[in-house]
């Protein structure tokens, strides 16, 4: 199938002031797709072959950058759902409870390889299904898809020494749900440690990106894996339900809005199954007076505007202090001019397409009532493009705690502004969330790195960075931002069973 | 922020109302992240220039050029050459523009000035002790005059590092601030030394003393020590000259010197530059690369871009 990577041309910002003769428009350099193979139809990925569904219904997956259809995914229902645990059941029973720890590592590292020898075209995928920047799909989520196969490879023998003194088990089968702002990284993060322990996997992919999970079941099937060992079921919320309430499901794995992980919580309740939720964000970033500023302020924009905000730990309420407020704004006005929005497939766009339409109406919905509260909008004056989901790079400043913007998770390239007198203050505004998923501190000052660090409540904590991301590094939340931690030796522990 | 940098917005600065304002300078010196400074630069690095974008950006480096000889060994002919291509870089392109100035050492002026009469190439050199700085104060400003009379119409000055080192900031702030006085009408380009000054901090301080104390553009290195150029200290400097306008008015130029020897280099310090301080800073009157093997890179880029391959080498001239 043909794919369209030209976007019709638009007006590039200036950065300077309007009075400016000299404009330097970079040429359009868009990353070749020549080389993708997306199919127009994938089925579910069930036993280690590709079914069609029980449903025989195929849904639409959509280029949000173009609006164009990229490829028809399979819908799975209750049904399928069960054919792919009982599938998943037989493989743990029968294969890979039983195969030895170092075979399991060898299955593992060979994905991790295969992913790597793919790269360019998984990166292309992801940005042409999801509509982020292909700098940021080729540099950051496809490496870090392949680096967590490969670290939890390392694990899959060695896992006694994870949890030194116990007998270790595996759980079983793992019901995995994914969003879908990092497709396939986030089918790594769940992947990984499961396979590392020796459980077997039924995986759902967000509805509007399914494409590269697809592409890692081809992976899957290339790597030669035991059939059954992971099953992909392709679907919305109605085939995520049907996963969850499995009565033979082990354990359920959630990454998604902190509303699911409530619903989901409570469908659990009762039951044997065990849970972890890696919910929403709301992460202050906090930048004092002592601050290097422009370094802080590049690590605010790249706290918010990083895949278009649709990251759950973004840095979504930025709190400076009183005194350094005017240079952080005015860095930040004439910084968010520079952003360039546009053809997530230009390896120089920084920022790409809103996911999809859905997305972009709650966008939008909750700029207005920043508006309507009465907080100052400031937006870049970039055009966008006149097809697909777009939003400009937004913040607000004179926000205050009780404002919706404040509060509510936005999901998007929206920034909230807020400001603080002591450390003491940005401690308790910091803190006076449902969410505690991430935080960031901007200071010259380490000892006050590690006090800070010390009382905010989030799982992660930045100090002079932001969004880093390892696969060595547990990540997860306090609070509402959910429970249980992916990554690193503590990433081993929801997959496992000790005694 | 003194009374004296209150009162004087943009338009009316003037060098000599700064001599005390050591203290401004050093207030706006504050700390640099350097993992973080490093990881924007590496960032712009990746921005990828195609066609038209390129070869604008190629003859703007051209016209950007401080095409520079610095050697014990240089003699009026070896300059005479270096003239010559300065004026016409690739006699077979006429689009291709003339390069920024001749860089040299103080007794080459005189023969750079009648090579150059007309071209409107500018004379600049090097002066100050050049490149260690270590001599008498006197000497060094007899030197810049006697350089200025000879014809330079740019003075690149290096600083005391010795003295910036020892933490004795005024002497370093007075040196410029009489150097740049002694360059009558010439314009005064201050070496930083970056390479000898250990850290982005440090960078960003000698950057704010040079620019308080007069400097008409800053400058990263002499070339004659081991690390000379990079781009995140591009990128710290620029973003002093971004502050440094806003708190005055005044546009400073940069100048990176030593270490950039291809084209594909030059860009990415062109792109560091675009997105840091904008269109504005985008001409030669404030932005120069010091360079002596680029220019032939350049050339060979371009014509590349107009005839679809690579040329050999021999069709390029060493002067």
């Amino acid at each position: 199938m043909t794919i369209t990577t030209e976007i019709e041309t638009r007006e590039r910002l200036l950065p300077g002031p309007a009075s400016s003769a000299l404009v330097w428009e970079y040429s359009p350099s868009l990353e070749s797709t020549d080389h993708v193979r997306i199919a127009p139809r994938y089925n579910l990925f069930i036993g280690g072959k590709f079914v069609e569904p029980h449903s025989k219904k195929w849904f639409a997956s959509i280029n949000p950058a173009t609006e164009d259809q990229l490829s028809e995914i399979a819908e799975a229902d209750a049904e399928d759902v069960d054919r792919a645990v009982r599938e998943a059941r037989r493989a743990y029973e029968k294969v890979w409870r039983k195969i030895a720890p170092s075979e399991r590592a060898k299955y593992i590292f060979r994905i991790a390889r295969l992913i790597q020898e793919k790269a360019r075209a998984l990166a292309v995928a992801e940005t042409l299904d999801g509509g982020k920047p292909i700098k940021e799909s080729r540099d950051i989520d496809i490496p870090l898809a392949a680096a967590h196969f490969f670290y939890y490879a390392g694990w899959a023998d060695k896992l006694e020494y994870a949890f030194p003194n116990r007998h270790v088990a595996p759980l079983g089968v793992a019901g995995q749900v994914i969003p879908w702002n990092f497709p396939l990284l986030m089918a790594a993060w769940k992947l990984a440690p499961a396979l590392a322990a020796g459980n077997t996997i039924v995986l759902k992919p967000a509805e509007t990106t399914s494409v590269t999970a697809m592409m890692l079941a081809e992976i899957i099937q290339e790597a030669d894996l035991p059939p059954g060992v992971v099953n992909i079921v392709t679907g919305a919320g109605a085939t995520g339900a049907a996963l969850v309430s499995h009565p033979d499901v082990d354990k359920i794995a959630f990454t998604g809005s902190t509303d699911v992980g409530k619903r989901i919580q409570r469908a659990l309740a009762g039951t044997k199954k065990r849970l972890t939720l890696e919910l929403g964000g709301k992460a202050p970033n906090i930048v004092f007076d002592d601050a290097p500023i422009d370094q802080a302020v590049e690590g605010i924009i790249n706290g918010i505007y990083f895949n278009q905000g649709h990251v759950c730990c973004a840095g979504s309420r930025l709190f400076v202090q009183e005194s350094i407020v005017e240079p952080v704004i005015r860095k930040l006005r004439e910084r968010i001019q520079t952003l360039r929005v546009g053809n997530p497939l230009d390896k120089n766009t920084d920022v790409g397409a809103i996911n999809s339409a859905a997305q972009l109406e709650r966008i939008r919905e909750m700029v207005e009532s920043g508006v309507e509260e009465g907080a100052e909008i400031f937006q870049s004056s970039c055009s966008l493009p006149a097809r697909g989901y777009w939003f400009a790079p937004t913040f607000f400043t004179g926000v205050s705690q009780s404002n919706r913007i404040a509060q509510e998770e936005i999901f998007g390239p929206v920034l909230s502004v807020l400001t603080f007198r002591t450390p003491e203050e940005a401690i308790e505004k910091a803190n006076n969330t449902p969410y505690g998923l991430s935080a960031g501190i901007w200071t010259e000052k380490g000892s006050r790195i590690l006090k800070m660090a010390q009382k905010l409540r989030a799982g992660v904590v930045w100090a002079n960075t932001y969004n880093k991301f390892d696969p060595t590094s547990p990540f997860g939340g306090y609070k509402e931002s959910g429970f249980g931690r992916e990554g690193g030796q503590h990433g081993l522990a929801p997959y496992v069973v000790l005694s | 922020m003194s009374e004296a940098l209150i009162h004087h917005g943009p338009g009316s600065f003037s060098p000599a109302l700064f001599r005390r304002s050591l203290g401004d300078a050093l207030e706006m010196a504050h700390g640099v992240d350097a993992v973080a400074a490093e990881e924007r630069a590496a960032s712009l690095a990746k921005r990828s220039l195609k066609k038209e974008s390129k070869v604008w950006g190629l003859k703007l480096a051209i016209s950007m050029m401080d095409l520079t000889t610095l050697e014990g060994k240089d003699t009026p002919g070896k300059v005479h050459a270096l003239c010559q291509k300065a004026m016409r870089p690739d006699p077979s392109d006429p689009t291709i523009p003339h390069v920024g100035a001749i860089c040299v050492y103080p007794t080459m002026v005189p023969f750079v000035r009648q090579a150059l009469k007309g071209s409107g190439v500018h004379v600049a050199s090097v002066a100050t002790g050049f490149p260690s700085g270590q001599t008498f104060t006197e000497i060094k400003v007899k030197e810049t005059r006697d350089t200025v009379a000879a014809g330079a119409d740019e003075i690149d000055m290096v600083i005391d590092r010795g003295a910036f080192l020892t933490g004795n900031y005024q002497k370093v702030f007075d040196e410029i601030a009489e150097i740049k006085e002694a360059c009558g009408p010439a314009h005064l380009k201050v070496i930083l030394e970056t390479g000898e000054l250990a850290n982005y901090d440090q960078v960003r301080r000698a950057s704010m003393i040079a620019m308080f104390a007069g400097a008409d553009f800053i400058k990263t290195s002499t070339g004659k020590v081991a690390v000379n150029a990079t781009l995140p200290v591009t990128l710290v400097m620029l973003e002093a000259i971004r502050d440094f306008h806003h708190a005055t008015g005044k546009k400073i130029g940069m100048k990176p010197a030593g270490g950039i020897a291809t084209a594909k280099l030059a860009l990415s310090y062109l792109v560091v530059l675009y997105e840091t301080l904008g269109g504005d800073w985008m001409n030669p009157d404030l932005f120069r690369f010091g360079a002596s093997s680029l220019l032939n890179d350049v050339l060979m880029q371009l014509r590349k871009e107009r005839t679809g391959a690579y040329q050999s080498g021999d069709y390029f001239t060493l002067d």
